[in-house]
């Protein structure tokens, strides 16, 4: 094939101008008649004599690439046979890279928490296609005004895919400034692993320092097995404690103290008031030294120390449940039965956290009760009715979240809520029938209907007093 | 081109006509039948009846060692499928047992090797179900993909030259690619005895132009043919095992 230049046409796309040279492949503007909307055509450099595992990792980002759907993702137009024109084209992402963002860190924390939650958006996507990135760095991070984008699967694994780039190298594939402790091990199916590159990427987003630095040789990629980066607010005294205790979650070695899922992790992105911040743990140096000396000779085996697989974790059950609970009626029979329901879905994963929320129903005519004082108490009231609900599942904190919303329709707050945060699955109650509910179309109907997760609708069985007879 | 390929039958009639249906619903170009017809089940009459229409119809079928057995005797087998071959043998008509007889052991289609067991001496029944008999089996051959069965566990090896062969176990009705850049021996899950734990009947759909496998899996009732197996005589095992798929 000859040299690709500016006027170039492969298989019926015309390249445009050069966008950038990368080590593997360069990356062109391009148009076509039949794929409308500008375009970027990627072609990998494949010379004779080139790295075969770079052909491999070729496919295996076709293989992929053109599987994944979805705002997150180029969309994928079309690709070459390999063994003629290799090339993949796509659909151009027009935002900026975090790249160059990342260059002016340490950035204001709201923007890091704007750009964590989007990237973190993100990953949640492509983990629910099977995917997971494990390269994720700035260099493949758009953000645009609809969110993230990722770029670049040549390093990714599909869950229902053969791993033939894992064959291909006995060093640790990724990027050594973002590369996760268990992929530096050669293990290559991990969800967490992006949200280990993520906390890397949060950590240099609020110190300008990159964590643990960029090693060159696989004990120095290693060396996070068995040694935490200096706290963040030891780099950056300003950043708040609440991403000092995020991005450690993310950066845990262990992978059953880390998160398990993109969605809790931005879920804590959202709500930093929630987050636990836990009594600081002492850092090396604080350590007695018998300890030091315990640890050195005692060094526990590497794949011990990156725990077991967050896999099992995700398939357990849902990762954050949103329970709704209508308290305005007190603590009646449908909220104790609502609750039991609750705590079935919450032992189904130990890691698994829960917002509850109740709404304080506002007119649409009429002043805002809230306003006055006694609108205060009514939303302090109910918060504290929310907590006295939830205390029987003797949830520890960071597993639990409250929220009181004032809304004039309540199905239209939980379904916002739930779809602002990407909650798995969705519990409340239906009380039983009503001529006027019969009218106007109950909440928890609405929410079935509306609803882009699972529900569940908890009813008191044998409630048959209330009932209208005629209907039920 | 579309293929359906049918191993491991083994006279096990239910799975045999609830795999021709969903064969019928996915109409591939070309149907294989790639061996072992009988052996172990009740029905060898009947598969074989079917065998020879689907082959009068343009389907291709290859010789597996339970058929040779059926037909010449059967030689160093495990005791349930010795007593079963003896069976099967008293069972067949002459003309059943010469189409059995007359099978090649290979066939040859769209670049792509059929055979029962592996391409390394097709007739001396290796097992390919690692990554070594995988090496030896393509290391046989010049075809870039070998397709067999025999070993009743679907998978799919992927090798290229210098390189640890890649073991991949295919999901049940998901299509698995084929790379541009290895060979493969795909093994493919059986229709009337699996062994990988899923009693469901299994056949493979090969698409050689999308370049891809999809190891099709099909519910059917078990019980029947446990039923049969047991009236007719036969080891208990071979029933108990079509319902656990072991």
């Amino acid at each position: 094939m000859e040299r690709p230049h500016t006027g170039s046409v492969i298989d019926g796309f015309t390249l445009g101008e050069r966008l950038k040279a990368g080590g593997m492949a360069s990356l062109w503007h391009a148009s076509h008649p039949d794929h409308p909307g500008p375009l970027v055509v990627k072609i990998p450099v494949l010379d004779p004599g080139a790295d075969v595992s770079a052909i491999v990792g070729y496919e295996t980002e076709v293989l992929i690439h053109k599987r994944l759907s979805g705002p997150h993702v180029p969309r994928f137009v079309a690709s070459g046979d390999l063994s003629r024109i290799p090339f993949i084209a796509m659909g151009l992402v027009a935002g900026t890279a975090l790249a160059d963002r990342i260059r002016q860190a340490p950035l204001p924390f709201p923007e890091i928490q704007r750009i964590g939650i989007a990237i973190a958006t993100a990953l949640a996507d492509l983990h629910r296609q099977h995917v997971v990135h494990l390269d994720l760095k700035p260099e493949n991070v758009i953000l645009t005004d609809k969110g993230a984008v990722l770029l670049d699967f040549g390093l990714a694994r599909h869950a229902e895919l053969p791993d033939l780039l894992g064959e291909e190298s006995t060093e640790p594939i990724g990027t050594s400034a973002y590369i996760a402790p268990e992929q530096v091990l050669g293990e290559r199916s991990d969800p967490a692993s992006d949200l280990f590159a993520l906390g890397c990427l949060l950590y240099q987003m609020a110190s300008g320092e990159e964590p643990f630095g960029r090693p060159k040789t696989v004990p120095g990629m290693k060396r996070r097995l068995y040694h935490a980066p200096k706290s963040l607010r030891a780099v950056n005294p300003q950043a708040p404690a609440w991403l000092e205790a995020i991005i450690a979650r993310c950066l845990e070695v262990d992978r059953g103290r880390r998160y398990a899922d993109a969605t809790r992790l931005a879920f804590d992105l959202r709500h930093p008031e929630q987050v636990t911040v836990s009594r600081r743990r002492p850092t090396a140096g604080e350590r007695s030294l018998a300890k030091r000396l315990v640890d050195l000779f005692q060094k526990r085996h590497e794949a011990e120390v990156t725990g077991t697989p967050t896999v099992a974790r995700r398939k357990a059950g849902p990762s954050i449940v949103l329970t709704a609970v209508d308290l305005s009626e007190g603590l009646d029979a449908l909220a104790a039965a609502i609750l039991a329901e609750t705590s079935r879905l919450l032992a189904a994963r130990p890691d698994s956290a829960l917002a509850c929320l109740t709404v304080l129903k506002t007119e649409i005519i009429g002043e805002t009760k809230t306003v006055d004082a006694e609108g205060r108490s009514l939303y302090i009231g109910r918060l504290v009715a929310l907590k006295d609900w939830a205390r029987p599942l003797h949830l520890p904190e960071d597993r639990v979240s409250y929220h009181v919303i004032e809304a004039v329709s309540a199905a239209d707050a939980i379904l916002r809520y739930a779809g602002h945060n990407d909650i798995d699955h969705i519990v409340l109650g239906a009380r039983s029938s009503s001529a006027v509910r019969r009218h106007l179309g109950s909440v928890s109907t609405k929410v079935v209907a509306e609803a882009l997760c699972s529900v569940s609708v908890v009813r008191v069985k044998g409630g048959a007093s209330e009932k209208d007879p005629e209907k039920d | 081109m579309r293929i359906a390929i049918l191993s491991d039958i083994h006279a096990n009639r239910e799975a045999f006509e609830a795999v021709l249906q969903a064969v019928r619903r996915l109409a591939p170009d070309t149907l294989v039948l790639l061996g072992d017809i009988v052996g172990y089940g009740p029905d060898p009459g009947f598969c074989v009846d079917i065998a020879r229409e689907l082959v009068t119809a343009g389907a291709i079928c290859i010789r597996g060692n339970h058929d040779q057995a059926a037909v010449r005797g059967p030689a160093g087998m495990t005791p349930n499928a010795h007593e079963a071959a003896l069976w099967t043998r008293a069972q067949l008509s002459a003309g059943q047992s010469a189409f059995l007889d007359s099978l090649p052991l290979t066939a040859k289609l769209d670049g792509v090797l059929f055979v029962h067991a592996s391409a390394r001496d097709p007739d001396a029944w290796h097992y390919v179900r690692d990554l070594r008999s995988a090496e030896a089996c393509l290391a046989a051959t010049d075809a870039a993909t070998v397709v067999c069965g025999h070993t009743h566990l679907p998978t799919i090896f992927y090798a290229r030259a210098g390189r640890e062969p890649v073991a991949f176990i295919p999901l049940r009705d998901v299509p698995a690619p084929l790379s541009a850049v290895h060979r493969h021996v795909v093994v493919v899950g059986a229709v009337g005895q699996p062994r990988d734990g899923d009693p469901t009947a299994c056949f493979a759909l090969l698409d050689t132009q999308a370049r891809e496998v999809t190891m099709v899996r099909v519910p059917y009732d078990t019980q029947d043919t446990v039923r049969k197996i047991r009236a007719a005589g036969l080891p208990d095992w071979l029933g108990l095992r079509l319902q656990i798929g072991r």
